[in-house]
């Protein structure tokens, strides 16, 4: 199994070895793909991009935690939660890769 | 937002490139991601988030319907972590001067 950690750096160099574009275009082409991503979730869209898979923004009502150490009772605001549901693609791919 | 909208969006942005490229990048990217957690390895994307792996561990399952029990094989299943940047403005802070 792998182990590596890839970055943005990662990605724009296979846009730029896939396209032919600069590292730096490619670069910024990676950065504006994430941002208008970031941007719709903001505005509270999902993002669906097929075979790949679906971000979704939940909200999370108000509720009372609890501190685990003290015992505490610590008032938890209501806020906005971001959450991934992985293509079937994604999923098959994942587990034939990492198989043993 | 579908994958069509967000090719759109970058290829009204960046007029010189032909929407076939943009198209390219736009996938070569997706797939990228997909590679590396197929191989095991995890995509940090700082801001928005990060792609990993997670094992399950094999275990015994029911057939909901008819309840038998069957054996469930350990299996890979991919992971999503929000960002802290992304996080925080998704609950309306925004740090970036805009």
């Amino acid at each position: 199994m792998g182990e590596k950690t890839l970055t943005r750096m990662d990605l724009s160099e296979a846009v730029f070895r896939e396209v032919g574009l600069s590292r730096n275009e490619s670069a910024q082409l990676v950065e504006s793909v994430l941002q208008h991503m970031s941007d719709a979730l903001v505005a509270g869209e999902s993002v669906k991009i097929s075979s790949f898979g679906t971000f979704s923004v939940r909200d999370k009502a108000a509720r009372v935690g609890r501190n685990p150490k003290t015992g505490d009772e610590v008032p938890i605001s209501p806020r906005r939660v971001l959450t991934f549901r992985a293509s079937h693609l994604m999923k098959d791919r994942v587990a034939a890769g990492n198989k043993r | 937002m579908i994958r069509s909208e967000l090719i759109q969006k970058i290829a009204e942005e960046n007029p010189h490139l032909y929407q076939r490229d943009v198209e390219r990048i736009v996938n070569t990217i997706f797939e990228e991601i997909i590679e590396a957690m197929a191989r095991g390895d995890r995509v940090e994307l700082r801001g928005f988030g990060a792609f990993s792996v997670k094992k399950r561990d094999a275990r015994v399952g029911r057939n909901p319907r008819t309840g038998d029990s069957v054996e469930v094989d350990e299996k890979s299943v991919p992971f999503f972590k929000t960002g802290k940047l992304l996080r925080d403005r998704l609950n309306g802070k925004d740090p970036r001067p805009e």
